[in-house]
């Protein structure tokens, strides 16, 4: 289970995050949700490492984590998915692949999740050896998250995966994140701005507003509650 | 001498200076590609380091153990300069460090003044490389030419095979493209850009004291090897191992074809022209990365 407890940070003199607590438990899906600017990603950035918090727990089954350095984080089980995706443009689909499992060191273990990989992604196989930067966008989304699966994680963090894309795409990539969390229990924690979609795969929704969360409720009543639409989510 | 030979003469001369150019423009292209700084002090470090590898020969009276512990030195002082020097200054714009550097190639230059005086120095030369010229037809090189040809090209080997075909050399070059997806991924970052300045020094080293060893020891050798190894890097791509190696080459090669066909007043200057021209083609160089990508 992932869980956070008042946390607070900040870029420089900027505050980012004034409080935030939330949890995803183990094989849970949960959304983050809100406005531009309200912390999203800081609250992602914070659990993988590459924003500290100020004060505040973050704690991944039980070991606080908060204090760790990204390459120690994603050794313990927590893999992010970047905004704007951030795969290594230069580099082949297959070394993009091969550097999501840099922290591991079972080679058996990391050919099967290649497979794996390419099991739920099959156009990354096709395109194994080509340039990462030449992919279409939602095919670069893939690879991120195919580079976070190979990691091996226990939770997936998730930024804005449906940044730019086109809505076909988008459902696609997000029937593979439920398959993925259905098949194999992964804790999976998704930031979006697009609610209604992220509501349909969650089971629980917290709303951000200027860094601190407003409003958490089963995904289900979030999505009925008309004035919570209106309000909050937009739709 | 017919004047194919004649040629062939001046490409092997010219080749092995150009040898120099490649492993200090090698050393100015590691750093340039993962941190975006081009390191201005690359030459007064070498130069430094050379002036220790002179200590060592002094005291050890051993010329390949003073290389090596020299190489294993600089290794040590270029990490530690990533750490303490520029680490500090990472964060705020890169001409910030590019000042830090020019501040470095300062104070490597005001140390060696100070400590070992203007007076050049001769650099005692390995006993394997100071034998006879060898001639091949009618083309002639000397040991010690040959010797840094091919130090070069273990050089560039040796670097090849750690960026192409080992996990840390993948894990640097990640570092050099993405520092936030490396460290999402697991590569400790900070580590990365530390060893490149490392490795960077100790080849910057190499080329210190082969240019010492063809020439003499002096606080301004590598002035002018600096200018010529950075045109190097330029012509070949700032981004691009092997562009440092076939610019650095390149460089030396019509240096001196230019100043045996022109005149040796004119030869930097010819050399300069071409480089301008294919810059003027090609603005990344040779092998430099034309950036290609979809958004």
């Amino acid at each position: 289970m992932l869980k956070l407890q008042d946390v607070h940070a900040s870029y420089g003199p900027v505050l980012a995050l004034r409080g935030v607590s939330l949890e995803v438990p183990k094989g849970g899906i949960a959304t983050v949700l809100g406005a531009n600017g309200a912390g999203k990603s800081s609250t992602l950035r914070a659990i993988s490492g590459l924003l500290h918090p100020s004060s505040g727990v973050i704690e991944l089954d039980g070991q606080r984590i908060d204090r760790l350095q990204p390459e120690r984080i994603v050794r313990l089980g927590i893999s992010q998915v970047p905004e704007g995706r951030q795969i290594f443009t230069d580099f082949t689909v297959g070394e993009n692949l091969r550097l999501g499992a840099y922290a591991r060191n079972d080679r058996d273990g990391v050919r099967r999740d290649l497979e794996r990989v390419f099991s739920y992604f099959p156009v990354l196989r096709e395109r194994r050896g080509q340039t990462a930067g030449l992919l279409s966008g939602g095919e670069q989304q893939m690879l991120a998250i195919g580079r976070a699966l190979m990691a091996r994680p226990r939770v997936l963090l998730l930024d804005e995966p449906s940044l730019g894309l086109a809505p076909l795409v988008v459902r696609e990539i997000f029937r593979i994140i439920k398959a993925i969390n259905e098949e194999e229990g992964l804790t999976t924690l998704l930031v979006e701005q697009d609610a209604s979609l992220a509501l349909g795969v969650a089971q629980h929704g917290y709303v951000l507003e200027t860094g601190s969360v407003v409003l958490h409720d089963s995904a289900e009543n979030l999505r009925r509650d008309d004035s919570v639409r209106r309000s909050y989510l937009g739709f | 001498m017919d004047e194919f030979e004649e040629f062939a003469q001046q490409v092997v001369t010219g080749a092995s200076i150009g040898s120099i150019y490649a492993i200090v423009a090698l050393a100015i292209v590691m750093i340039y590609r993962s941190t975006s700084v081009v390191n201005f002090a690359q030459g007064e470090l070498a130069m430094f380091t050379t002036f220790i590898s002179w200590s060592f020969i002094q005291s050890l009276d051993y010329f390949w153990a003073s290389f090596a512990l020299t190489i294993l030195v600089a290794f040590f002082l270029g990490g530690a300069l990533e750490v303490l020097v520029m680490r500090p200054v990472e964060q705020a714009p890169h001409l910030n460090s590019i000042v830090v550097t020019l501040g470095l190639l300062a104070v490597f230059n005001s140390l060696a003044f100070w400590r070992y005086g203007p007076v050049p120095r001769a650099f005692p030369k390995p006993e394997i490389l100071s034998g006879d010229p060898i001639t091949v037809g009618s083309v002639t090189i000397s040991q010690l030419n040959l010797g840094i040809i091919v130090i070069a090209l273990l050089i560039m080997a040796a670097l090849f095979g750690l960026f192409n075909y080992t996990k840390l050399g993948l894990a640097m070059r990640a570092t050099a493209q993405n520092p936030v997806a490396s460290r999402l991924v697991g590569i400790n970052v900070s580590r990365m850009l530390a060893l490149g300045w490392a490795l960077s020094a100790a080849v910057g080293a190499i080329g210190g004291m082969l240019t010492a060893a063809s020439l003499t020891l002096s606080v301004d050798m590598m002035v002018a090897i600096l200018i010529f190894a950075f045109a190097g890097a330029v012509l070949g791509g700032l981004d691009s191992p092997a562009g440092a190696i076939v610019g650095g080459l390149g460089v030396g090669i019509l240096q001196a074809l230019a100043g045996n066909y022109i005149s040796s007043q004119v030869d930097i200057m010819a050399a300069f022209v071409i480089i301008i021209a294919v810059l003027m083609l090609r603005p990344t160089g040779l092998f430099g990365r034309r950036v290609v990508r979809r958004v």
